[in-house]
């Protein structure tokens, strides 16, 4: 999919400027282009490395787990198909804390970590699971508390108040993830209606 | 409410550095240590970015550049104008479940020519922060422990990120208007 896009850009912006005669644009837009997305690479050096740092912090200190515990009752209300003392449930909540605090890089362990253990939970292994449809819609609209990258590049582009959206992305992000589980909890029901032929067998 | 919203922008970050090292100084954490431990891997993670952002950059500088882009957002134009959405962004909410990188590089577009302290420049700020990218996520995690039918999965993503969309800008418009 991403490759096709790539490609359309590409194919489309030559193809448009060659009709339109203006073809030189598309040479001086190779250029620009490369350069800023170098430039907005170095200009997200430093607030990575600041955030990195202050979240190494949280890490060591153990706001993490003190934050997945708070969780508790929200993922049992999330995931009733999941006993509550079922390993599934820790890395979940894991997986939400780190989300919470914009640690892709730990959410993405800890969520293939609960994505394993549901798995074995799951009557079919080629299908996703209810449970596992859950987990994968709280990530894809995972709710984010300081959206760093996007701070970071207003910054470089001289913003007179660069976490001005701090606000307005938590308040988004929290309509996203409301959708996302109120939509996951309609198709769940749905799903339920059918009865799944491998609980017969 | 949209004071609030203005508050919590403006307070968040201060409260977050202060509080974060404090209740790990009182947890007897070695703070300064352990940021300099952590703040390490930020270097590596700009960096690695650079491929990503550079290819995605170049292709979409090249759309628009050429007057592709302007095309396909003069046919939405009509009909977005009547429900209030500035053409412009409507590229970020098709791009954003499909790649990171392509939406933030279109972001970065955006920001560039509009300014960040445009409306448009504060939507596709807010757009781009809310949601991540659907595809990715499903695409790892699922591919991880060998789902092939995601079910529900996708359609419940995409709905997630298309109110998300809509929410970030009409967030914008009450908070920053």
């Amino acid at each position: 999919m991403v490759n096709w896009i790539w490609l359309f850009f590409i194919l489309a912006g030559f193809i448009v400027a060659a009709i339109q005669g203006n073809i030189e644009a598309v040479t001086q837009a190779v250029f620009d282009g490369a350069k800023t997305g170098v430039s907005v690479c170095i200009g997200l050096v430093s607030i990575l490395v600041f955030w990195l740092g202050i979240m190494r912090i949280a890490e060591d200190a153990g706001l993490l787990k003190r934050i997945a515990r708070l969780l508790r009752p929200l993922v049992r209300l999330l995931f009733p198909s999941v006993p509550p003392d079922h390993p599934a449930i820790g890395y979940i909540m894991s997986n939400m804390s780190a989300n919470i605090l914009g640690l892709g890089n730990a959410a993405t362990p800890m969520g293939i970590k609960a994505m394993e253990e549901l798995q074995k939970l799951n009557p079919d292994k080629e299908k996703a699971s209810p449970a596992m449809a859950t987990l994968l819609a709280i990530n894809t609209a995972s709710i984010t508390l300081i959206p760093t990258t996007i701070i970071a590049i207003r910054m470089n582009y001289n913003s007179a108040s660069p976490a001005e959206i701090v606000g307005t992305t938590l308040l988004a992000t929290a309509v996203a993830t409301a959708a996302a589980i109120l939509a996951d909890m309609w198709y769940r029901r749905k799903h339920n209606r059918l009865p799944p032929p491998s609980e017969r067998g | 409410m949209y004071q609030l919203v203005s508050i919590i922008s403006a307070w968040a970050i201060p409260v977050l550095i202060v509080f974060i090292p404090l209740y790990a100084a009182y947890k007897k954490v070695p703070v300064y240590e352990a940021f300099t431990e952590g703040a390490k891997g930020g270097f590596d993670t700009a960096i690695r970015i650079i491929p990503h952002l550079v290819g995605m950059m170049v292709a979409i500088s090249v759309f628009r550049a050429s007057g592709a882009m302007d095309m396909l957002i003069g046919l939405a134009r009509p009909l977005l104008d009547k429900v209030g959405i500035p053409g412009e962004v409507l590229p970020l909410g098709i791009l954003r479940p499909i790649t990171g990188a392509g939406s933030l590089a279109y972001t970065t577009d955006l920001i560039a020519q509009f300014g960040p302290d445009s409306m448009i420049g504060r939507m596709a700020s807010t757009i781009q922060g809310s949601t991540d990218t659907t595809l990715y996520v499903i695409t790892v995690y699922f591919g991880a422990v060998g789902i092939r039918k995601a079910g529900y999965a996708l359609k419940v993503g995409l709905i997630s990120d298309a109110v998300g969309f809509l929410a970030a800008i009409a967030i914008c418009y009450l908070v920053f208007s």
